[in-house]
């Protein structure tokens, strides 16, 4: 049995059948990618998998667990994070707070117990101190020392990327979705990116599954690789097998039609 | 302003001498302000810092929900209703005391505010504005139509004693109303730095991405509801005291929007602005009510209200200005008084340069 698999996931939005019969298998502790070009469904797939859409046919699995019935925070509470394509921070808060939000579900302090935050041994704030030191050491694994303090809307896009990916780690998961992780980013900030997702793989022992339009570094990084295309899964396999795959040359170079959207 | 600072600096109450200087100093003044006011034989004064404080634990409660949890409500006034009427008939109909019966009605309101919270959770902006309004004028009517509740007469509230102790007069109510009004202040300010706070600020800026990192949507907007309900009910409370009568046209919908303004002109999300906004406005809603006794100013309004808005003075004059207020701060300063404040500490820091 797989770590994660998902079974002939299917959604339409109107007429438009935005997955069709997609079934794919993650490995534990493994990178995967999954690739295809604009509008292929791939965002798609991670909203079924993070229960913010709800497939119409197919089941998910999770450690042996069915979870496309789960809203969203039950998904989450077993282990699963996510980044978004175009960056779903909280605007308004502060790196530091972004990253505490990630520590929602091992934060203990309760309504009563976070209003009495009266003295550092009062039993909030010693659980907001002992997590504050775990987002510590994200922020010193991520680099983001400078940004601890500010506004995140006043940081660059790729920074705010990085944010993004931290807030998903503070969750501690086991299996972490990244839409599009390097969007945005310089050649620098994707040769850091691809040294952490390895760290991440290796050392936190967190499966990833990653959507990425940057193709060196799916190549270089993901052990299987899923094409999508209009919904439907048209190859996966090895770098080399996708590499040689005469559909998935076809679906990129003969489906410029719809690469604007 | 990277460097690292220790944990429980960021998050505690006074986050430094300096704050904490000045909470002394403003806790002084709060101590002293009733005696000088009454030497000074002006017990008016005192009603009125009464007035003001009730009303801080309304706006603090309601920035919660509306700041923080960024919800919308324009039934804040039902919820002050039930803090009032719910505390005096416990203690005449039931005889309970009044320090169970204060927060026995807050929950009262608490409990409301969970149950007009349900709908909040598939509505949004205009629908939710006006499904919390209705909420607002039904219990407007249900109080003034129902003997249990005095109906249009009202109802007297009782004598207020603590323990041994009964408190009459502005100058007693003082001294259980003001500390209230402290102690809800800092307790709100250390639940927005908490887990809970957190929440509610995720909630407003992106609910979908709290929902996807584990934030129960359902119980978090409930409970900002319920929370900001429960200052209310409690706020209402301490109202029927300190006004010791109470009647169903009190909590109308003007109320509710009052409280709204305190809140948009304090700034939204700023728990100190929320304390300066229903100060000021309170101030303002007492002096706009007797705007007509004004020298000069005073007959030229009369005179222009009756000609242009109504033949009846100037009953809605405060509502006029509260529009106008509201307008001005969302189109030059949306963050009410607290941007400004950041602004002018901005300022000031680099003031030579
Ligand atoms: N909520 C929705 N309502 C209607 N259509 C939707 C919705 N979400 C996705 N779609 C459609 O489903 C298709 C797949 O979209 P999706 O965002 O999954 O593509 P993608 O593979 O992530 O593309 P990109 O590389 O541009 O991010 C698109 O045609 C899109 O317009
Ligand atoms: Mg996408």
């Amino acid at each position: 049995m797989a770590f994660f698999s998902t079974e002939g996931l299917s959604i339409s939005f109107g007429g438009l059948k935005a997955l069709a019969d997609v079934s794919i298998d993650v490995q534990r502790n493994s990178i995967s990618a999954i690739i295809g070009p604009n509008g292929a469904g791939k965002t798609t797939l991670f909203n079924c998998i993070s229960g913010i859409y709800r497939a119409q046919q197919g089941r998910i699995i999770f450690k042996d667990k069915e979870i496309h019935r789960l809203p969203p925070h039950k998904i989450a509470a077993l282990g699963i994070a996510r980044t978004y394509q175009n960056v779903e921070l909280f605007a308004h808060m502060t790196t530091m707070d972004n990253l505490m939000l990630g520590r929602h579900l091992f934060l203990k302090t309760g309504l009563l117990s976070g209003a009495t935050l009266f003295h550092s041994r009062s039993r909030s704030a010693r659980d907001e101190i002992a997590n504050r030191d775990r987002v510590e050491q994200i922020i010193d694994f991520l680099e983001l020392q400078a940004a601890r303090n500010e506004f995140v809307s006043n940081l660059p896009f790729g920074t705010q990327k990085k944010v993004e990916l931290g807030r998903a780690l503070a969750l501690e998961p086991e299996l972490l979705l990244l839409d599009e992780p390097c969007a945005g980013m310089n050649v620098e900030e994707k040769q850091d990116l691809m040294i952490w997702l390895k760290d991440i793989q290796e050392e936190f022992g967190i499966t990833c599954l990653l959507i990425e339009h940057d193709m060196s570094l799916v190549m270089e990084i993901s052990e299987r690789i899923t094409v999508l295309n209009y919904g439907r899964k048209i190859a996966e396999g090895t770098p080399d097998q996708i590499q040689n795959d005469p559909q998935v040359l076809e679906a990129y170079l003969g489906g410029d039609d719809r690469a604007e959207n | 302003m990277d460097m690292k600072r220790s944990h429980y600096e960021d998050i505690r109450l006074f986050s430094s001498r300096v704050v904490f200087a000045w909470f002394l100093v403003f806790a002084g003044v709060l101590v002293s302000y009733p005696f000088a006011a009454s030497w000074l034989g002006k017990n008016y004064y005192i009603y009125m810092a009464n007035y003001m404080a009730i009303n801080v634990i309304v706006a603090v409660g309601l920035n919660l929900l509306v700041g923080y949890a960024g919800q919308i409500s324009l039934g804040h006034a039902g919820f002050f209703g039930i803090g009032a009427y719910g505390t005096v008939l416990l203690m005449t109909k039931l005889q309970v005391p009044f320090v169970l019966a204060l927060p026995l009605a807050g929950l009262a309101a608490a409990g409301f505010g969970f149950l007009l919270g349900l709908p909040a959770l598939r509505l949004e902006g205009p629908y939710l504005a006006v499904a919390t309004l209705g909420f607002g004028l039904t219990v407007t009517q249900i109080i003034g139509r129902w003997d249990l509740f005095g109906g249009r007469q009202g109802l007297h509230a009782p004598p207020l004693a603590l323990g041994p102790v009964t408190l009459a007069g502005d100058f007693n109510l003082y001294w259980l109303i003001v500390p209230t009004a402290v102690v809800m202040t800092m307790a709100a300010r250390n639940i927005t730095k908490t887990k809970v706070g957190r929440a509610f600020v995720a909630i407003r800026d992106s609910d979908v991405a709290a929902h996807t990192m584990g934030v129960n949507l359902t119980y978090y907007k409930t409970l900002a509801f319920a929370v900001s309900a429960f200052y209310t009910g409690v706020a209402g409370g301490l109202y029927a005291f300190a006004l010791g009568f109470i009647e169903p046209q009190t909590f109308n919908l003007m109320l509710s929007i009052l409280f709204l303004s305190m809140v948009v002109v304090g700034g939204l999300g700023s728990i100190f602005g929320s304390v300066v906004g229903a100060m000021l406005l309170s101030l303002l809603n007492l002096k706009l009510a007797s705007v007509h006794t004004l020298p000069f100013l005073g007959p030229v309004l009369l005179q222009l209200s009756e000609s242009w808005f109504t033949v009846s003075g100037l009953p809605n004059f405060q509502y006029i200005v509260y529009g106008l207020i509201m307008f001005l701060i969302i189109v030059f300063e949306p963050l009410g008084i607290f941007g400004f404040w950041i602004r002018t500490k901005i300022y000031w820091k680099s003031y030579p340069f």
